[in-house]
């Protein structure tokens, strides 16, 4: 079953090609990430696909219906959580709820279920002005004004950007919640990590897709066998590694350096090469690449870290 | 004293009867990468605006550049750098009137904004941009320019209020080198951001927890005192404490 398709979608701004030949898609009751840097073109596939606005050319459904000729149709059935804030800063928490279920010809009781696990942690606050809130309440309350009238697709545009890591896992052990519902989730992203919660993922840049996938898929396909390289002095090391004539790639991750080799050369030979430079605590360790490490690595930016 | 950058001794603000900084007391030293950490609502921004001299403490004590925050907030402002995700470059000037404009501002001298507008632009390969407006660089471009200007004046100590948010992971690294090379000149930098993997690149890590700081240490030493493997493990098992409501 689909619940969104999208087909050779093309957008520009001027002289500034936002999406070129965009497809897409995705079926019921999936968590699909669209996952890319800030400027690769998330919010306007969102905004076409939100019936917001117009492509150039190519077509879009969601749930079988048109975004141009059905467009009022979709908008009873899809709920949108912008990147930015868009409630109503003078109303409260309450009326901003009330306005939306109530536009919707609903009531927040009819459908208080599927929003209980999110609206109970700012119901103690229903009485303050949603421009008053912090920044995860006025997440969590985006969310719930975008979930009252029981869309079928919700599509979620940056969610979690400037959220801290614990707040961004409570916000996705929330989304599994609502997939468990039936809901469709179109999710956007710039933190790789997210990635791998969502069942299916596309990696965008430059308005492009560069891979669409499952994220276990997209880290199989990653051609070369990647190495964790430590050891004292990690500050020099990035020079070292650059200089190291028979590295292909190497980029910081956090506490060790992901390293790729060139065909003939092994690990026992950059250990030597290291060891030569009188590094001490070496350790370079075979592992499983990360969604990260295949975005840089299909990325098109002319850069290998070296 | 002299490589003591920043300094803070039960450093407090409160809101009403809401303690925003709840007695934080750290020091920074000259040429240190030190990372500010902590959920939203746990404080930092507050305390950073009282190390740049934008809010005045509560109580406590601190000084930053060699001022006291408190009593010469103005000339706190002028030994500092700052930089937000947020970037503060004028998208209606060209790149170098960025560069004149903010030189200028921090009151450097015409003959040192002309020949420092030349390195800088020659070590951001940004020549051949000289005169193009700011908007139409691409996002990776500004972000490095940003941080340029940030310390275009010198400063002892720039603060980074989230500065990679939102860019791309290979712009994002090569952002992290121009941090080292920053340091490396002896600038200390003080950066908050949501990004762990970014922690293990500091020098030190502090971590905020409702207003107080509940863990500062080498990001090694403080994987090793948490029994974790990477400092999201360590994050987490601080920030799930987090009692306030707030956030």
């Amino acid at each position: 079953m689909v619940a969104l398709s999208a087909n050779n979608l093309n957008k520009s701004y001027g002289t500034v090609q936002a999406l070129t030949d965009l497809s897409l898609e995705v079926q019921k009751g999936e968590i699909y990430g669209i996952i890319g840097p800030d400027g690769a073109g998330k919010t306007t596939l969102f905004r076409i696909l939100t019936t917001l606005l117009l492509a150039d050319s190519g077509t879009a459904t969601v749930d079988g219906l048109d975004v141009v000729k059905d467009y009022k149709q979709i908008r009873k059935i899809i709920g949108y959580m912008p990147g930015k804030f868009s409630l109503y800063q003078d109303l409260t928490v309450e009326e901003n709820l009330t306005f939306f279920a109530t536009v919707f010809h609903t009531t927040i009781e009819e459908n208080y279920h599927l929003i209980e696990d999110i609206y109970k942690q700012i119901e103690p606050f229903k009485d303050r002005r949603a421009g008053k809130l912090s920044g995860g309440m006025k997440q969590k309350l985006a969310l719930s004004c975008a979930l009252i009238h029981k869309p079928t697709v919700l599509f979620l545009d940056e969610p979690t950007t400037g959220v801290d890591p614990v707040s961004r896992k409570e916000f996705w052990e929330m989304l599994m919640r609502l997939k468990s519902q039936g809901i469709t989730i179109i999710v956007s992203t710039p933190y790789m990590d997210e990635a791998t919660l969502c069942d299916r993922i596309a990696l965008i840049q430059d308005g492009e897709f560069l891979k669409v996938d499952t994220p276990q898929n997209i880290i199989a396909d990653y051609p070369h066998t990647l190495w964790a390289v430590q050891a004292s002095q990690m500050h020099q090391l990035l020079k070292d590694l650059r200089d190291c004539p028979f590295i292909q790639s190497s980029f910081s991750f956090g506490e060790t350096f992901h390293v790729t080799l060139n065909n003939d050369a092994t690990p026992g030979q950059l250990k030597d090469f290291l060891a030569e430079k009188s590094y001490s605590d070496i350790a370079i360790q075979e592992i499983e690449p990360t969604v990260e490490d295949c975005f840089m690595l299909l990325s098109k930016k002319e850069n290998n870290g070296k | 004293m002299e490589n003591r950058v920043i300094y803070t001794e039960n450093l407090t603000k409160r809101f009403g009867n809401f303690t925003a900084v709840d007695h934080i007391s750290f020091e920074v030293e000259k040429g240190e990468i030190f990372g500010f950490l902590g959920a939203n609502g746990a404080g930092k921004t507050t305390a950073m605006r009282m190390l740049c001299g934008l809010s005045h403490p509560t109580s406590g004590k601190g000084s930053v550049a060699g001022f006291d925050i408190a009593r010469e907030p103005e000339k706190v402002k002028q030994n500092i750098g700052y930089m937000s995700q947020k970037f503060s470059l004028y998208e209606d000037l060209k790149v170098w009137e960025n560069l004149r404009l903010f030189g200028g501002i921090y009151g450097m001298k015409d003959k040192k904004i002309v020949s420092k507008t030349n390195e800088i632009l020659q070590e951001l390969g940004l020549e051949k941009e000289r005169e193009t407006l700011v908007k139409s660089l691409p996002l990776g471009w500004k972000q490095k320019l940003s941080f340029s200007v940030s310390i275009f004046h010198e400063p002892k100590v720039v603060f980074l209020d989230e500065p990679t948010g939102g860019v791309d992971p290979v712009t994002r690294r090569q952002f992290w080198e121009l941090i080292y090379q920053a340091a490396e000149r002896g600038i200390t930098v003080f950066v908050t951001t949501h990004y762990m993997d970014e922690a293990e690149y500091c020098d030190r890590v502090s971590i905020m927890v409702d207003g107080k700081i509940e863990a500062l240490d080498s990001p090694k030493n403080l994987r090793q005192q948490f029994g974790a493997t990477t400092m999201d493990d360590v994050f987490q098992q601080l920030a799930r404490k987090a009692t306030r409501k707030a956030d």
